[in-house]
């Protein structure tokens, strides 16, 4: 008799008295998980051998490594390139090291003018201050993030 | 005199704001009534099962994500059910703990999407579908947690899962099986009496049993024509036999039931996230054994019930690292098969809610 | 200086109803928007006032196209038909107090004005679709002509109820009668009114002709620039004019205590549009000939019963006393819409192809 249309109306009103559960982007933003796969890699020059597992690990063959051999039977790296436009961010990369030299970054604001801009040699992706690691994969890193904003428990901005 | 009428065809195009994804239909009108139909799709196809035979059993999984983009950790549970099938690995009780727990959530999830999509389709504009939105930003926060993506999680693995669950995991998730059954009675409060969907779905698109059996339907869309075939009661896998749960089913098969399968299935699948919460034990989350995985040579096809059917994986191994062959059995697709039967003879209306209501995913159609 | 008072009322009706008009965009925007907990157009200008001028000036900035084999002199005039009828409604809408208070000072035969133009539209919208040589336009034209024609009949049979409870046809004079706003002495008679007057804004739930689901956009799939903001301005210039009239002759004008009368009107028609928009939110759409079940076998005679009611309460004097109208009207609109709804069953559904 209308009776279901009115219930609906109802709970739509009562809708419209709660609280917004958007987040005004730039001005405030969600911290991401303590674990996020940022669209970034980022690469620890002092752990690594220059075994090129991660290129063997990676399902497109994202990683291009040339090595050269250094004195003393070591290997150093002679040419590392990363093509993050290609680069689908699953992590069997950073899973398939063995020495945890390679790792997921934190920042998700990567967006460039030009696609070739997004091809990242060894100076590009080394890891700094402003190029950090998160926590995927890597206990030592995911203890020092920040707790992430769940909705669960009402959050709606970063702290 | 007759008034001589002519058919137009008129073309759903692969781009349209409700076909969910890039589907083509040639829709025949005799006025507004539907009297052909012709599906046209394979415009999302990128070759699943040629890019298997180039990549090793480990470096599939991503790519399995992408099948039914919004229920990633079910296929990639289908995957690795398959290959450890082939490969006799077994899997540490934790993980398949784990599992279960990610596949329930994940169908939780899917439906909230179908069912917002559907009243999106009938024409409630957008408001169901935020709401049920906000209950899956809990799920995608949590998801987010354990993997660090939102949609393509690549989280389980050949002999379990990839990592273990963060600490702030589990109460995060009691909360909100907590919470949730209210919020499921409040989206019965908003539709289930709701006149104008009962007109707009009720009676209409109806799938009879016998021709969704012969269609090889699965899924909510077979349990809504009154067949109660559920893989994870029929064909058990993982922990499931453990759980208690129902198995809901409805009597006529017209998009009504469909909808209301999909909202009793999501109480289901909080009993189950209930109990799995309450079981799970401590342990290892991953098999001992070689990354690399080999299988011995064989076959095999390993089905799971995914949100929108039964996701099945025939594997054919000849012992190297990459399979032999791979084909992966989408159950959008075959639930797709059935959609000129169940239009003919409805407007054009109709057609787009039995679309939303059979809830497709064209990633699972082309694939 | 009577040409003088009626420029200077033309100008007024078109600037301030094109204001209206745009305050009504983002109070739609914002009020939606809040019903589904995000906070809608907030940047541009303070508060997102600014967002419908933001919208117009994108559009005055589009190529306008025209479809090859359209016929380009319909294309234009189509706009134009259905835009200007909403605004020559405001002529004889009372804002305030007086007989000068209107465009035209108090037309006699103002109900018959309104149903008049209100017809008019319907060929604008017919004409938009068969210009633009588009399948979608042409089934989103046949569907919205069959429907605004079909509600244009349970319409002007609530008015008639309002006319005979007023005993004129002139708006001055029916505001100045509404000593109980007819709200309560005719509820029946203003639900007819609403819905039918829903059903010919082409407002959800009866939308299925700008379904963006099903139609793309109906008849004015292919307007782009001025053309296109015309339809949509005269959307919600319809929409404004709909709940002018509606808090003109249910809802009592401007008449109200404390305030200047002029502020009663403006929130009697706020208030109707929000009750619109709040519908449009919450409901999802009807199908075509659900929509035609509804109108013929649910509102029309629902407004005969409103007519009989009301001609019945009016000839017998002794039932004079208002309150006891209010009561016998609200209980026999109730009966009626219980009766009905159980009475007239949409028929239809599949069709043996």
């Amino acid at each position: 008799m209308g009776l279901g249309i009115v219930k609906g109306m109802a709970l739509t009103l009562r809708h419209a008295f709660r609280p917004i559960i958007t987040t005004q982007y730039p001005e405030e933003k969600l911290v991401p998980s303590k674990r996020i796969r940022a669209p970034q890699l980022v690469w620890e020059e002092d752990r690594c051998t220059v075994c090129a597992s991660c290129a063997k690990a990676c399902p497109q063959g994202n990683i291009t490594i040339v090595s050269e051999p250094l004195p003393d039977n070591k290997y150093g790296m002679k040419h590392l390139e990363i093509d993050h436009g290609r680069c689908m961010f699953c992590g069997l990369c950073v899973e398939a090291c063995p020495f945890d030299a390679i790792h997921m970054g934190r920042d998700y604001e990567q967006a460039t003018y030009r696609r070739s801009l997004l091809v990242l040699t060894r100076e590009e992706v080394r890891l700094s201050e402003k190029r950090k690691a998160s926590g995927y994969f890597r206990p030592r890193f995911e203890a020092e993030m920040p707790p992430q904003t769940l909705l669960i428990y009402g959050e709606k901005k970063g702290k | 005199m007759a008034l001589r009428t002519e058919p137009i065809v008129l073309n759903m195009g692969p781009q349209h704001p409700s076909t969910h994804g890039v589907f083509r239909m040639r829709v025949t009108f005799d006025g507004e009534v539907i009297v052909g139909l012709d599906p046209v799709f394979g415009y999302l196809h990128r070759g699943f099962d040629k890019l298997a035979e180039s990549r090793t059993y480990t470096q599939f999984i991503p790519l399995t994500d992408r099948l039914d983009y919004l229920a990633s950790m079910s296929n990639n549970f289908g995957y690795c059910l398959a290959v450890e099938r082939l490969a006799g690995i077994e899997v540490p009780e934790r993980a398949e703990y784990i599992r279960v727990i990610m596949a329930e959530m994940m169908r939780i999830s899917s439906h909230l999407m179908a069912i917002g999509f559907f009243l999106n389709d009938c024409g409630a504009f957008f408001t169901p579908l935020l709401y049920m939105y906000r209950e899956r930003e809990k799920l995608l926060d949590l998801f987010d947690m354990v993997s660090g993506q939102r949609l393509t999680y690549n989280y389980m693995r050949i002999g379990g899962v990839s990592h273990d669950l963060p600490p702030e995991f589990l109460p995060a998730l009691r909360k909100f099986v907590q919470e949730m059954p209210a919020f499921i009675d409040e989206y019965d409060q908003l539709l289930a009496e709701n006149e104008i969907l009962l007109a707009r779905s009720k009676g209409v698109g109806i799938l009879p049993r016998e021709m969704a059996i012969n269609a090889s339907a699965s899924g909510p869309v077979l349990r809504a024509s009154g067949v109660k075939w559920d893989l994870r009661k029929k064909d058990p896998y993982s922990v499931y036999p453990r759980f208690d749960f129902d198995i809901p089913t409805a009597e006529t098969g017209d998009c009504y039931d469909r909808y209301r399968v999909k909202v009793q299935e999501m109480r289901q699948s909080l009993r189950i996230l209930e109990q799995a919460l309450a079981q799970i034990p401590e342990g290892p989350v991953r098999a001992e054994g070689p990354h690399l995985v080999r299988p011995p040579r064989g076959e095999v096809y390993s089905r799971i019930e995914a949100p929108k059917g039964e996701l099945g994986f025939y594997i054919v191994s000849d012992g190297s690292v990459a399979p032999y062959r791979l084909h992966v059995r989408g159950p959008s697709f075959i639930n797709l098969t059935a959609l000129r039967e169940m239009c003919l003879g409805w407007k054009l209306a109709d057609a787009i809610a039995i679309l939303g209501s059979i809830d497709i995913v064209m990633g699972e159609v082309d694939r | 200086m009577d040409w003088l008072h009626w420029i200077a009322f033309a100008v007024f009706i078109v600037v301030f109803v094109l204001g209206m008009s745009m305050f009504g965009i983002w109070l739609e925007r914002r009020g939606v928007a809040r019903l589904q907990m995000r906070p809608g157009p907030n940047r541009a200008g303070p508060l997102g006032l600014l967002q419908p001028v933001a919208d117009a000036v994108k559009i005055l900035l589009k190529e306008d196209i025209v479809p090859e084999r359209g016929d380009r002199l319909l294309h234009t005039l189509a706009p134009i038909v259905a835009f200007v009828p909403a605004l020559m409604v405001f002529a004889v809408v009372p804002f305030w107090r007086g007989e000068g208070a209107g465009l035209v000072p108090d037309m006699n035969i103002g109900l018959v004005y309104l149903v008049a133009i209100s017809s008019i539209s319907i060929v604008g919208a017919f004409t938009a679709g068969w210009a633009s040589n588009n399948k979608y336009s042409l089934m989103g034209a046949m569907r919205s002509m069959a429907q605004m024609v079909s509600y244009e009949v349970p319409l002007v049979l609530s008015l008639v109820g309002v006319a005979l409870a007023a005993g004129s046809l002139s708006l001055v004079r029916i505001v100045e009668a509404q000593s109980v706003p007819f709200i309560l002495l005719q509820p029946l008679g203003f639900l007819v009114y609403f819905l039918a007057a829903l059903a010919e804004l082409n407002r959800t739930p009866f939308d299925l002709l700008e379904a963006e689901s099903e139609i793309v956009a109906g008849y004015h799939t292919e307007y782009s620039g001025m053309k296109f903001v015309m339809f949509y301005l005269g959307e919600y210039t319809h929409t404004l004019a709909a709940a002018a009239i509606g808090a003109t002759l249910f809802l009592g004008g401007w008449k109200g205590p404390l305030l200047p009368p002029f502020l009663w009107f403006l929130i009697k028609v706020f208030a109707l549009f929000v009750v619109i928009f709040w519908i449009r939110g919450t409901l999802p759409r009807l199908r075509v000939d659900q929509l035609m079940a509804f109108a013929w076998k649910f509102l029309l005679p629902l407004a005969l019963v409103n007519i009989f009611l009301v001609a019945v309460e009016m000839s017998t004097q002794s039932l004079r006393t208002l309150w006891v109208m209010v009561a016998v009207n609200i209980v026999a609109g109730v009966l009626a819409v219980y009766l009905f709804s159980r009475l007239g069953r949409v028929r239809g559904g599949r069709v043996a192809v």
